[in-house]
């Protein structure tokens, strides 16, 4: 009883929790306030207007309606979902294979964990060079293989087609996004309790059976948090198309933010850049709304908090 | 015993373990082979899969073409390291107050710093460019540190946050009874234990900031001695041809810092990085 009060006297003395809280967070909300919140403010603002560099109107929703007519954007956007449930689900197949295969206990898969991550751990601009020099068409080592095997006759340009540039870009965002989620994969089927495998192992329960029926239930929660994660993040990248294509050829790989960069940056058309940034926000919100709607259902059916 | 396989198992999954191991690798050993290769030899058609003349003439020449790329990589490495303390800087108090305090509108906030992870720099240049250009940054380093520490808050409190959490809490307890105030426990009690975590959270942060640099350096700078790495390298891009040679070696070099580094740290980073994803 004494205890309780001196400690309740001492809590007096000092500053209250939550302002002290508050302080504690306040530098970085400031922060992320200039840098972030007030800019994607600006953003919805200027997506009203018909700002470039001279100086901006009023327009109302001239920007929302021109776009809305454009079948060029609709295209951008189909393209846009199209790239991202592609290279999401490549990645979250690759991630689940290259886990199980680092997870196998045989010999070197400490060494084989440290070689998967060297495409998370550079920058994706570095990257990118050296998947722009493999798919150069007539001194390129898959166009030089393809050839050497007679699969093709002579060079081929993997970046100067609309769909093999399209698809390449595919197979550079995939390989920048395997690692992370392998490397989450794995953790998740690390922390699966080794009990479950060997009560199904003594009730004889096969590999296949113990993959299908223990692991992918187990680990479902991270599966599907972390395919939200990497669907933000490819929806959103920027460099790998960049730096790959440019956009091209004749926009076969414009998704929604390389079409928002070229639109303000390019060309200065700031207003229009706006409203395609507005555009990605509220597709991408909308998307993780459903998602995580989703999400909760999984969670629920697992039996997770 | 269960988990015993057969030979034939085992030349299964290190079959596949190799396919998997040349996708991610191939690129890297191809801008190695191409760094070795004399510029005239890069440009044979068809493909020669062996040069007779590999030398390392490209990382003595590569310095030459571009004379400021150890510039460009000095740069890269100072703004990923000053994007690393001044997030840090920021981190910890936030990720203190997650981990430990109760107080009006935790959740919403903690809800709205990761929201930003929807948002990349690329759908916010526009303003971000204004906003850069009032502050008078335009041009400057701090053109591509201030939006790089934006960005990696919200992973670096997540992070921080439920490493702080595992922290157990009696000490704090302890010297907060004994009369510390609320900043000295943190000081003083709370930072030491974290800075295992600390270094996880500071080496993700770094790499994450080696990285993005490319977007904030092409928009927000022109000035050609600020330029990291990553927009540096496109020099090696002439009016003529590509010395592409040169330009894969540069890039190579230009890795080995966060190379070096994760090396180092990576089993403390991966075990730190997935402690989300591994049931307690």
């Amino acid at each position: 009883m004494a205890n309780t009060a001196t400690k309740s006297q001492k809590i007096r003395r000092s500053l209250p929790e939550a302002w002290f809280a508050w302080a504690l967070i306040t530098p970085a909300v400031i922060f992320i306030g200039v840098i972030v919140a007030w800019p994607l403010f600006e953003t919805f603002r200027l997506s009203f207007t018909d700002a470039r560099l001279g100086g901006e109107n009023y327009v109302g929703l001239e920007n929302y309606a021109e776009l809305a007519d454009s079948r060029k954007f609709q295209q951008t956007i189909v393209r846009t979902f199209y790239w991202m449930f592609l290279s999401v689900s490549l990645k979250l197949v690759l991630g689940l294979i290259g886990a199980t295969l680092l997870n196998a206990a045989v010999p070197g898969r400490a060494l084989f964990r440290v070689l998967v991550m060297p495409p998370w751990v550079i920058p994706m601009a570095i990257g990118m060079i050296g998947w722009l020099w493999l798919y150069n068409g007539a001194f390129g080592v898959l166009s030089g293989t393809a050839q050497h095997f007679g699969i093709i006759d002579k060079a081929f340009e993997f970046l100067a087609y609309k769909q093999s540039a399209f698809y390449s870009a595919v197979v550079a965002d995939v390989w920048v996004g395997t690692p992370m989620v392998t490397l989450f994969f794995l953790a998740a089927m690390q922390g699966v309790s080794r009990d479950l495998y060997e009560a199904a192992w003594v009730d004889g329960a096969g590999r296949w059976y113990r993959f299908r029926r223990i692991t992918i239930p187990q680990i479902m929660p991270v599966i599907v948090s972390m395919a939200l994660l990497s669907a933000i993040f490819t929806f959103n990248s920027f460099e790998i198309i960049w730096i790959l294509t440019e956009g091209g050829p004749r926009n076969a790989t414009t998704t929604l933010i390389i079409d928002t960069y070229k639109t303000a940056i390019g060309n200065f058309k700031f207003g229009e850049g706006a409203a395609r940034a507005v555009v990605i926000v509220v597709l991408l919100a909308v998307f993780s709304l459903i998602y995580l709607f989703f999400l909760n259902k999984v969670n629920k059916h697992y039996g997770v908090k | 015993m269960m988990d015993r396989y057969t030979k034939l198992q085992m030349a299964g999954i290190y079959a596949a373990v190799a396919v998997f191991l040349i996708f991610i690798l191939l690129p890297f050993f191809e801008m190695f082979m191409a760094s070795l290769r004399p510029l005239e030899h890069l440009f044979r058609s068809p493909y020669q899969f062996w040069s007779d003349d590999f030398s390392f003439r490209a990382y003595r020449d590569m310095w030459v073409t571009v004379p400021l790329l150890g510039r460009y990589i000095l740069n890269s490495v100072f703004i990923a390291g000053s994007v690393t303390v001044l997030t840090l800087v920021l981190v910890v108090p936030a990720a203190y107050a997650y981990a430990r305090l109760d107080f009006p509108f935790k959740n919403a906030s903690l809800g709205m710093f990761l929201g930003v992870n929807m948002f990349t720099g690329a759908v916010l240049l526009i303003p971000l460019y204004r906003v850069l250009s009032t502050l008078g940054l335009l041009n400057t380093y701090w053109a591509m540190i201030v939006p790089g520490v934006a960005f990696l808050i919200p992973t670096g409190i997540w992070l921080l946050r439920s490493y702080l959490e595992k922290i157990p809490v009696e000490l704090e307890e302890a010297a907060y009874m004994d009369g510390a105030s609320r900043m000295y426990t943190l000081r003083r009690v709370v930072l030491p234990l974290a800075v295992p975590g600390l270094i996880v959270v500071g080496t993700a942060i770094f790499i994450g900031a080696y990285a993005q640099q490319f977007l904030f350096a092409i928009t927000f700078n022109q000035t050609r001695e600020y330029q990291p790495l990553p927009a540096g390298l496109f020099e090696f891009v002439g009016y003529q041809t590509v010395t592409w040679n040169e330009m894969m070696a540069a890039a190579l070099t230009g890795v080995l810092p966060v190379m070096v580094i994760f090396l180092f740290l990576q089993k403390y980073l991966v075990a730190g990085l997935t402690a989300g994803a591994v049931k307690e």
